[in-house]
């Protein structure tokens, strides 16, 4: 085969790789932008959270076998959307309790907005979780493997015969996934009561108070769907690749970086931010060593918020 | 603040604390305790050195492991690879701190909030990959037996409690040099106030971009020696999240914006979190982590200036708040009214064909006029006619799509707030920005800093200034506690400590009482009968009728009419657009 031809083969791998892997991070990035890009709470611990719906995920699935009835094939993918909704419940409490000290109206209008502890109390949380989580889970690297994780399905490419693709299982079934859990998450924000209470409090919340709104809870609802929605992110990413306590500070930033790319505000923009970040991870790949796989995170997450801090779609604004 | 006294007190507490330090340091001879006693210095440097950037600042930093690192790993690679002593490689490793602050502060400081602080985060994590990759996973430091003391290698630990206690006392005073000068209230101004810095004349990118210089090279100095105490370097010890994290949790702790925090804090949890550690490590691996996130999510609930503010609160709490008493305003130097036809004067600002769009909005469309030299100049219109964005256009806060700005025959055009202040045009806001946390002399000494070169001159300035409006007696008084009124004397008195030629009044009247009113049309009136032009944005017709040589109408961004108060008032198209059928009716009936 030519050296064009075999160019081509790496490249489409990288390309497909590079669109489930973002599908993932895209449904990461949209819990995020509900809490940073709507409700502008800064989450440091939003990788934190994306840690403990893996744990989650591995001792529901791994540890207890407790969806032994579902098979080693559906298991962990229904395991990472129960891990939603409990970690739903923990992201509402930690809001209830030590967030809405710092977010929300109380701070409004203030110095900085508050932005200043909302960094350094979620960093706070940060290390309790990472650090508590080495001292319930220890260090060693888990996994959620699947029986697909260790199959792929063969694409032949149409030009030659001998030329493939190949595509794990277990991350198209992820990607599959994190699609649906966005699209649904995509109605719900956009179509019911409920979302548009919660777009209502986010987007003037003085005004969503007169209209009868109970700002309060839309908070703590929306910043507990942002928990959540990453959880499932999570687990779906357990399913293919190890981790251990630390693991959410290599996801922190790749969030972020989405989120801003994306556009502040918007669901889908933080969707395919996290897809375009899922493309340069890959795609940078096929010119840089894997070691600086994360590294080019960093300097493109530098670029996006030093070029285009509004993102792709949005629009510069800034009042004196 | 400013007294001497305090400067002594605080140097003989620095000398004092280094001297017990050092002398309890002799007296342990457990090496364990040793080492406690040169690790809680070390890590009081690195939070003097966030804290120098944005304790005062207010910009977080989640990315001073970047520094430490590479001053860490600069001592290191000198020493293991091309035999450089510690000695010289810890001021190496500062070069390089400082330089990484001037490539990491230029782009960055462009970002403000959450924005400026995930960056900061991306760089350390950046370069912790980057020097795995380079392939310095674990690097030790040899043992150099010929000549130990040469190469910063000492049998004596104490020898180390003495260079790491040196090292705090050096950046002690570097901080309280930087707390007492322009340097150090700059920075404050900048972190209470941005905009209200840049228009008062300070070169707020500048003394950041110092911040982060020195900063850096402190934090690499504290890497460097670091470095030579534990002997070996790994990306995850030295650009690790938990290092940026102990730098920021030390001063948050102790308190955030002044010299004694750092050193509180990394004091009190220093020796906490290495005791668990060492006693608890092997069976609970994580612990010191947890300890530190619990002690700052405590810190942010109960105290978030952290323990020294709350402590200082605590024990000056029976002083009343209110100081001094209210002095009634000054009596005005000369109360001339305004004449009927201007005179003719010298055009000090020419504004040409200026125009800004936001998105499809035409904020300003087109605006040609002149402001004579010496005159009271009135800019009226509708709400969201383009008043304000004029002004921020005309003292350099947006770039306007095209047109020219000429102030006393200089293009004003891309020149930085701070730059166009010191030129001469002050600014007052339609929302008083004020340094809430800053006594009322010292805001007005900030904005005194553009004119003047000595510290001594500028508070001459910031009093005379205060004295033209009144404000004297509540010089010592906080800003936070002023009422409505004495807020936009103050902000005045800011703009005139810095002698501006030209001064821009957005909306000075709003919020104020009728006899309110009156008191600061006096004081308008005795700006300009001292030579001072001012431009006033306002609503009140009333007294803009009264004190107002000419009026300026504006509309949708376009100047619908200039001319006389009298003959605007009349004028058919200004009332349909912005006076409205009230005034007309008024008028039929006076």
């Amino acid at each position: 085969m030519s050296q064009f031809g075999t160019f081509v083969e790496i490249f489409l791998q990288a390309l497909l790789a590079g669109i489930l892997i973002g599908a993932i991070y895209g449904l990461m990035c949209v819990g995020l932008g509900i809490i940073f890009g709507v409700m502008r709470v800064i989450n440091f611990a939003q990788g934190e959270f994306l840690m403990l719906g893996m744990y989650f995920t591995f001792y529901l699935v791994v540890g207890y076998n407790l969806l032994w009835f579902l098979g080693p094939s559906v298991g962990p993918y229904v395991g990472a959307l129960i891990a939603g909704p409990v970690l739903f419940v923990l992201g509402y409490l930690l809001h209830r309790f030590l967030i809405a000290r710092v977010t929300g109206i109380s701070v409004a209008g203030t110095e900085s907005e508050g932005h200043y502890p909302q960094l350094i109390l979620t960093l706070g949380i940060a290390l309790v979780l990472q650090n508590g989580g080495l001292i319930l889970f220890g260090s060693m690297p888990q996994s959620v493997r699947t029986p697909l994780s260790s199959r792929a399905w063969e694409v032949p490419l149409l030009y030659n015969a001998n030329a493939a693709v190949f595509l794990n299982k277990a991350r198209v079934v992820a990607a599959l996934v994190s699609v649906v859990v966005a699209v649904a998450l995509y109605f719900l924000i956009n179509r019911s009561r409920l979302g548009k209470t919660l777009r209502a409090a986010a987007d003037n919340a003085s005004a969503a108070i007169y209209m009868g709104i109970d700002v309060d809870r839309a908070y703590r609802i929306a910043f507990g769907i942002g928990i959540g929605i990453t959880a499932i992110a999570g687990g779906l990413v357990a399913t293919y690749n190890p981790f251990q306590p630390y693991i959410g500070l290599d996801f922190v930033i790749i969030m972020y970086a989405g989120v801003v790319l994306g556009g502040m505000g918007s669901i889908l923009g933080a969707f395919w931010g996290g897809m375009t970040i899922g493309l340069v991870q890959q795609l940078s790949t096929l010119v840089l060593p894997t070691q600086l796989q994360n590294a080019t995170i960093f300097v493109v997450f530098l670029l996006i918020v030093m070029v285009r801090p509004q993102g792709l779609f949005g629009r510069a604004t800034e009042r004196v | 603040m400013r007294s001497r006294r305090n400067l002594y007190a605080s140097l003989i507490a620095i000398f004092v604390i280094a001297a017990v330090w050092i002398g309890l340091g002799l007296v342990v001879n457990n090496s364990y305790y040793q080492l406690m006693f040169t690790l809680v210095p070390i890590w009081a440097v690195l939070g003097l050195s966030w804290n120098l950037l944005s304790g005062y600042t207010g910009l977080v930093s989640f990315g001073h492991a970047a520094f430490f690192g590479l001053g860490a790993y600069t001592v290191t690679i000198a020493l293991v690879q091309y035999d450089i002593t510690p000695w010289l490689g810890i001021p190496l490793g500062m070069i390089v701190g400082t330089l990484a602050g001037v490539v990491i502060g230029y782009p960055t400081f462009r970002l403000r909030g959450h924005y400026f602080a995930l960056s900061m985060l991306a760089y350390p994590m950046a370069l912790l990959y980057v020097f795995v990759w380079l392939g310095y996973q674990e690097v030790s430091l040899p043992m150099k037996r010929e000549a130990p003391a040469y190469f910063m290698q000492f049998a004596d630990y104490r020898v180390y409690i003495a260079l790491a206690v040196g090292l705090l006392v050096v950046s002690l005073l570097i901080s309280l040099a930087i707390e007492r000068s322009r340097f150090g209230l700059s920075l404050v101004a900048i972190k209470q106030n941005e905009p209200a810095a840049e228009a008062a004349g300070i070169d707020t990118l500048a003394w950041k971009m110092r911040a982060i210089m020195l900063s850096g090279a402190l934090a690499a100095a504290a890497g460097g020696l670091y470095a030579v105490v534990q002997l070996l370097v790994t990306p995850d010890s030295v650009f690790g999240m938990l290092t940026s994290a102990q730098a920021l949790i030390v001063a948050l702790f102790g308190g955030v914006g002044t010299l004694w925090g750092p050193l509180i804090g990394s004091a009190i949890l220093i020796p906490l979190s290495e005791t668990l550690q060492a006693n608890l490590g092997d069976k609970i691996p994580g612990i010191q982590g947890v300890v530190y996130g619990i002690a700052i999510i405590l810190v942010v609930v109960l105290a978030p200036e952290g323990i020294f503010w709350r402590v200082r609160d605590w024990v000056r709490r029976p002083r009343a708040v209110g100081l001094g008493q209210v002095d009634p305003i000054a009596p005005p130097l000369a109360a001339a009214a305004p004449e009927p036809v201007p005179p003719q004067r010298q055009p000090i600002l020419i504004v040409a064909n200026l125009s800004k769009s936001f998105g499809g909005l035409r904020a300003v469309a087109d605006a040609s006029f002149a402001v004579g030299d010496g005159e009271i100049l009135g800019i009226i219109g509708p709400n969201g006619a383009g008043k304000t964005t004029l002004f921020n256009l005309l003292n350099g806060f947006l770039p306007p799509n095209s047109g020219s700005v000429t102030f006393a025959g200089r293009e004003l055009i891309g020149l930085k707030p701070n730059r166009i202040c010191r030129l001469g045009i002050g600014r007052t806001f339609q929302v008083v920005r004020a340094f809430a946390r800053l006594s009322v002399l010292d805001n007005v000494v900030i904005g005194a800093y553009g004119k003047t070169v000595s510290e001594a001159e500028a508070v001459a300035a910031a009093t005379a200034a205060l004295a033209q409006v009144g404000l004297t007696g509540r010089a010592g008084a906080l800003a936070g506690s002023l009422t409505n009124k004495e807020l936009r004397l103050m902000e005045l008195a800011r703009a005139l400590a810095g002698e501006p030629r030209l001064l821009l009044m957005d909306e000075p009247l709003a919020g104020l009482a009728s006899h309110e009113i009156e008191d600061m049309l006096e004081v308008i009136r005795a700006l300009a009968a001292r030579g001072t032009t001012v431009v006033i944005i306002e609503h009140t017709m009333r007294a803009m009728v009264r004190l107002a040589e000419r009026f300026i109408v504006l509309d949708h961004g376009a100047i619908l009419a200039t001319g006389h108060p009298g003959e605007i008032v009349k004028d058919e198209s200004v009332i349909e657009a912005y006076l409205g059928k009230k005034w007309a009716a008024i008028r039929a009936r006076g």
